[in-house]
């Protein structure tokens, strides 16, 4: 099967235009008789719900959660970006767009960017009618930030809670619509099965998990908007609940699977204190417009400082390295995420880590608060040379972009950051692979849909900050209402969907029996059990950095895991009850595949991009080589059975108004 | 660390529930209060026995689905935290310690330490929204200035996580603290005054509906809400219901 | 009053409830004034006593809305104490309520029974008495009498050390009560910390100043 992308054609500034002045539009009266699932209600899932619920259509909106408004993406703190260019410092459509692609090393697909980059504008727009509280200026006009990888301010931010007041607007919207019965909300749901009749997605199977419930849930079309699959390495940034299930279903069901390897590790995260860590703390990328990042420049003072005999703040300046500032004078701090990141595991592996496991760096405020109190001094008139004053000053300042980061890290790690430097370490933050789709946001099986950061589409190989927020408002709010009418358009005469079907049967039947096989297996050991191992794996063998014997070994190892998970994990309760142990293995076991192509993919690809770095493959000074002749391409997973029979179909991008170089940063 | 823990048990919403004994050994002081119950938990698989039920998604503090009333506080000892951001160093060794549900009629328990909190969210659809449909040709979001005084007041008040501490808190399982919140991030902003009459009348009405107590301004919303959301907003609703419901 | 449909909500009810308080105070810092003026001058005292007893006005307008300010007050305050309660069917096996709030504004409820107790009395020792004697038995007026009834009442150290006992609860009910009430009817701003000394001023000030007065009549006749 030749993958066809569904680039409109025409110059890429036009395409957008000129298909949405082309699609077929469905009749406001026909659409009341057209059902549309949506699997997840973060930003992507939300945004779509209220958005087709206001067109017309009839919403079945089903999330794991107690409430929509906990959909993972509440946690993205640090903004969204858009091409407001507000600040008239030379920001622009094409300067978003060109920044995304180049962000992601040049994996990311031309026409989906631009749409991107210019339906931007609008997600502001809306967010602000909807009530979002951005921050502001004292002239009451919205205020930016700059972001990591750009020159420009054009991250929209409302304090460190960008996110949540995102996903809040969204879930008003939603609230609206489920107050005027268009969206059925189903909230702590699970989809576990996708049905497909004809050739076309008309339905999932879900499972209550209150009641542990197997329901049929039919519709014309089927959207999945269930983020991103982190949580293959056990310990990341993603909520507990995030999963990869809805995803992989339809992947089995014949979605093709992008760039499973493409894998976003932040540099900013709250350090690992020991093995009872469930889950990482992200602090937002913004921290690095203040913060400057060091190690000591001697390995003794880092030994020092690890056992605890030596504090960060008794090192002089010149015992500091700035390894970032030194190696990327251009951007220094604020270089993309995949680079900062790999430079602290640098930094680290070479034995320069600073806390007791030996793996953080540090980001230091002292800095920007002695700047901020001078400049706060001078507005107000006071004496600039008394220190005291200054730091008083400049610590106000700094709580105030920052407090309720600082805050958190305080509350986790114990440690004041205002007075000592904050420690961070990178951790696995967000998948750009996923879902392949074309330009119209639809999967490889009809009527099937998959948008946000479930699909693969807008980030190629790494993801710059900020952007992820405006991806799945785009898809959302802006892109996927016309693609998807343009499909519902012929199927106005259908009528409703029978889940009294041969097809709905087959596919409860088998949610049925995996559900039996794991409750009956006489197994031993919790699903967490088997969850860190995997994790363990994947960080260790297809984490920041990657070689050829490592993935070979890790997709042995998974397969393996994945054999004695079946074989030995144990689900106390029963299946007909609230379990949320049940729930956790059937997730669990969908991670044990992914994992397997995950290094698969990672595998094949001979080439360092992005968030992807082969260690075979990487420049005389360490930087990430990429290999456009071989690899400028998606490659697309085909699901047949065992992970490691997995086919691989290319999609290859092409480049016309972005030239590829070697992205630098220096 | 070595604790006694006295955890609420209930099968089901229909049967009833009892506290349970538990003990948890070899606790750290850096794992957080969540990490500690998840121990509990495999240990009680390897034993045979049902987990504790208890709810939790993001563990940063932002999702609001962890509750667990803790000694007696929701959200525990500590101030301006959620569950998942308690830390075992805010408890001693030989601890006894009591984990009950959020407790009220209108969070009914569904099983252990999980309630189901849709009453918020039927508040919230009753008209915690403006009504703007997304075209993306509404107007340019600097058409009209805000005051950064009001921007930053409605941000206060939109970052309540719904997670409902303060009617777990309130002794009278009171929701004026979290309908406030919303009431007030729409009424400061020029966008949200539009229809501000007919939201303060209609979520105050579905929240006497679900069943929630009455407010007599003891505070302790306020105290335990981890966002820290401002007991002003309830002031502000009260202003605003006065107004909307007398002219 | 009660049919009217903004009083079926729960902060109609409650600004009811601030309302009726604010109201009872005013009523309060009257009869406070008038019986501190027993401590100084008997005649002055006698007169205004005479007054409020007499004044048309005062007794069949003032009056009655007085007593209707009371009973609203403690029947909503019942009231909403039940529906409160059967709010939380299932208590909690431990409740830290004084990690996050005060005595005083947990337990309304008790101070006011204690207050509401103490009127019964206060009724039974003064009210009563004075609607027998003017309207029932329409005695003469005798505009001297006022000061010996209420000397005469506190010679019993028992009833004296009730109303101390009393004024106390009274206290604790206008520490919470009386700041309370600004928040009831939605002020809350930058004047609402002065405004809260004063209302602690007050909630200090009178109920002392009744024991003040009680203990100066008991231990001067």
């Amino acid at each position: 099967m030749a993958l066809d992308s569904k680039i409109p054609k025409g110059p890429i500034s036009d395409k957008w235009t000129h298909y949405k002045d082309h699609i077929n539009l469905v009749n406001p009266a026909n659409k009341r008789n057209l059902d549309v699932i949506i699997v997840g209600t973060g930003l992507a899932g939300g945004s779509a719900a209220a958005t087709l619920a206001e067109l017309g259509y009839n919403v079945k909106a089903f999330c794991f959660q107690d409430s929509p408004r906990r959909a993972h993406s509440i946690a993205a703190q640090g903004g969204i970006n858009a091409a407001k260019n507000y600040q008239g410092d030379g920001d622009s459509t094409f300067r978003l767009f060109y920044d995304t692609v180049k962000g992601g090393d040049y994996r990311a697909r031309e026409a989906n960017v631009h749409r991107l980059a210019e339906v931007s504008t609008n997600i502001i727009d809306q967010c602000v009618a909807q009530g979002v509280p951005f921050a502001r200026e004292y002239g009451g006009l919205l205020d930016n930030r700059s972001f990591g990888g750009t020159l420009v301010s054009r991250t929209f931010y409302a304090k460190g809670q960008t996110g949540q007041q995102l996903l809040l607007g969204a879930y008003s919207a939603m609230n609206r619509q489920i107050g005027r019965g268009k969206i059925k909300m189903h909230n702590r749901h699970e989809m576990l099965d996708l049905v497909i009749v004809d050739g076309k997605a008309r339905g999932i199977i879900a499972r209550d998990l209150i009641s542990g419930k197997i329901e049929r849930h039919s519709a014309h079309a089927v959207v999945i908007a269930s983020g991103g699959y982190g949580n293959v390495f056990f310990l990341s940034t993603n909520a507990m609940g995030s999963n990869v299930t809805a995803a992989w279903k339809i992947h089995k069901r014949g979605a093709f699977f992008a760039n499973p390897c493409y894998t976003q590790i932040h540099p900013t995260c709250i350090p690992v204190s020991g093995d009872h860590q469930a889950k990482l703390t992200l602090m937002s990328e913004s921290l690095r417009n203040d913060g400057r990042i060091w190690v000591p420049a001697k390995l003794e003072d880092a030994k020092l400082i690890r056992e605890g005999k030596l504090k960060p703040t008794q090192l002089a300046e010149e015992d500091r390295d700035y390894y970032l500032e030194r190696r990327y004078p251009a951007f220094g701090n604020l270089v993309p995420r995949d680079i900062a990141s790999r430079a602290a595991k640098e930094r680290c592996d070479a034995g320069f880590g600073v806390n007791k496991t030996g793996e953080a760096v540090y980001l230091d405020f002292a800095a920007a608060i002695e700047r901020y109190g001078i400049d706060q001094a001078r507005l107000k008139h006071l004496d600039e040379n008394d220190k005291t004053l200054v730091i008083k000053l400049g610590t106000e300042i700094v709580a105030n972009k920052y407090g309720n980061l600082f805050q958190m890290y305080e509350k986790i790690v114990d440690e004041n950051p205002y007075s000592t430097p904050m420690m961070i370490y990178p951790a696995v933050h967000y998948t750009m692979g996923g879902t392949w789709v074309d330009y119209n946001l639809q999967t490889t099986i009809p009527g099937c849909f998959s948008i946000g950061e479930s699909n693969f589409s807008d980030h190629g190989a790494n993801r710059l900050g900020a952007s992820a927020l405006m991806q799945g408002l785009a898809d959302g709010y802006f892109v996927l209402p016309y693609t998807i009418g343009d499909y519902l358009a012929p199927d106005i005469k259908k009528g409703k969907i029978s889940t009294d079907t041969p097809e709905f049967d087959a596919a409860e039947q088998n949610v049925v029996d995996q559900i039996s096989r794991l409750m009956n297996n006489g197994g031993t050991k919790p699903a967490d059990y088997f969850h860190k191992k995997l994790g363990k794996i994947m960080w260790n063998k297809a984490g920041m950095s990657r070689n050829e014997q490592g993935l070979k070994e890790a997709q042995q190892e998974i397969a393996q895991i994945r054999e004695e998970f079946y074989k030995d994990v144990k689900i106390p309760g029963t299946a007909d009850s609230f379990n949320p142990e049940l729930a956790k293995a059937l997730r669990v076991a969908d991670f044990l595949e992914l994992g397997e192509l995950f290094a698969k993919d990672a595998l094949h690809r001979n080439e360092s991009c992005g968030g992807h770095f082969r260690e075979e493959f990487q420049t005389a000074d360490g930087e990430a080589q990429r290999d456009d002749k071989n690899f400028a391409y998606v490659a697309a997973w085909e699901y047949k059975g065992n992970p490691s029979d997995a086919i691989l179909h290319k999609e290859e991008l092409v480049y016309d108004n972005v030239e590829l170089v070697q992205r630098s940063y220096k | 660390m070595k604790l006694a823990l006295k955890i609420w048990r209930q099968n089901n919403a229909s049967s009833p529930g009892k506290m349970v004994d538990y003990t948890v050994d070899n606790i750290e002081p850096d794992m957080s209060f969540l990490e500690m119950l998840d121990i509990l938990n495999d240990e009680l698989i390897v034993k045979g026995e049902d987990t504790v039920a208890f709810d939790h998604d993001c563990r940063e503090g932002i999702c609001g689905m962890c509750s667990l009333f803790i000694n007696g506080e929701a959200h525990g000892p500590d101030r301006l935290v959620t569950t998942c951001q308690l830390h075992m160093r805010k408890f001693k060794d030989g601890d006894t310690i009591y984990i009950e549900p959020f407790r009220a009629k209108a969070f009914p328990v569904i099983k252990d330490l999980v309630v189901d909190r849709s009453s918020f969210d039927r508040i919230q659809q009753s008209g915690g929204f403006i009504s703007v449909n997304t075209s993306g040709n509404t107007i340019d979001a600097n058409t009209i200035p805000i005051p950064k005084h009001d921007a930053d007041k409605a941000f206060d008040a939109a970052t309540c996580i719904g997670c409902g501490a303060c009617v777990a808190t309130c002794k009278n399982s009171s929701a004026m603290l979290f309908v406030s919140a919303k009431v007030s991030q729409f009424s400061l902003l020029p966008q949200g005054k539009v229809e501000a009459k007919e939201r303060v009348l209609n979520m105050v009405n579905q929240m006497d509906a679900e069943g929630f107590g009455n407010c007599t301004n003891t505070g302790a919303c306020e105290v335990e809400c981890p966002k820290g959301i401002s007991l002003e907003n309830i002031a502000r609703m009260n202003r605003e219901y006065l107004k909307s419901s007398l002219i | 009053m009660s049919n009217s449909p903004i009083l079926k909500s729960s902060i109609a009810k409650k600004i009811a409830m601030a309302l009726s308080g604010l109201f009872l105070v005013t009523f309060l810092s009257i009869h406070f004034f008038i019986n501190l003026i027993s401590v100084f001058n008997e005649d002055l005292f006698n007169t205004l006593a005479h007054f409020m007893g007499n004044n048309p006005l005062i007794q069949f307008a003032m009056q009655p809305v007085l007593i209707l300010g009371v009973l609203f007050h403690f029947i909503m305050g019942f009231v909403l104490d039940f529906k409160n309660r059967a709010s939380r069917p299932i208590g909690y096996a431990k409740y830290n309520g004084a990690a996050n709030a005060s005595w005083p504004s947990r337990n309304m409820i008790i101070s006011g029974i204690v207050v509401l107790s103490f009127l019964g009395l206060h009724f039974y020792d003064f009210w009563i008495p004075e609607m027998v004697y003017k309207y029932v038995e329409a005695k003469p007026i005798a505009s001297e009498r006022y000061f010996h009834e209420l000397a005469e009442k506190f010679h019993s150290p028992i009833r004296t050390s009730i109303y101390c006992f009393s004024f106390f609860f009274l206290f604790l009910h206008l520490w919470h009560g009386f700041n309370s009430s600004f928040q009831s009817v939605g002020m809350n701003n930058k004047y609402s910390k002065t405004l809260h000394k004063v209302g602690y001023a007050f909630a200090v000030i009178v109920p002392f100043g009744f024991i003040f007065i009680a203990l100066f009549h008991h231990f001067n006749h």
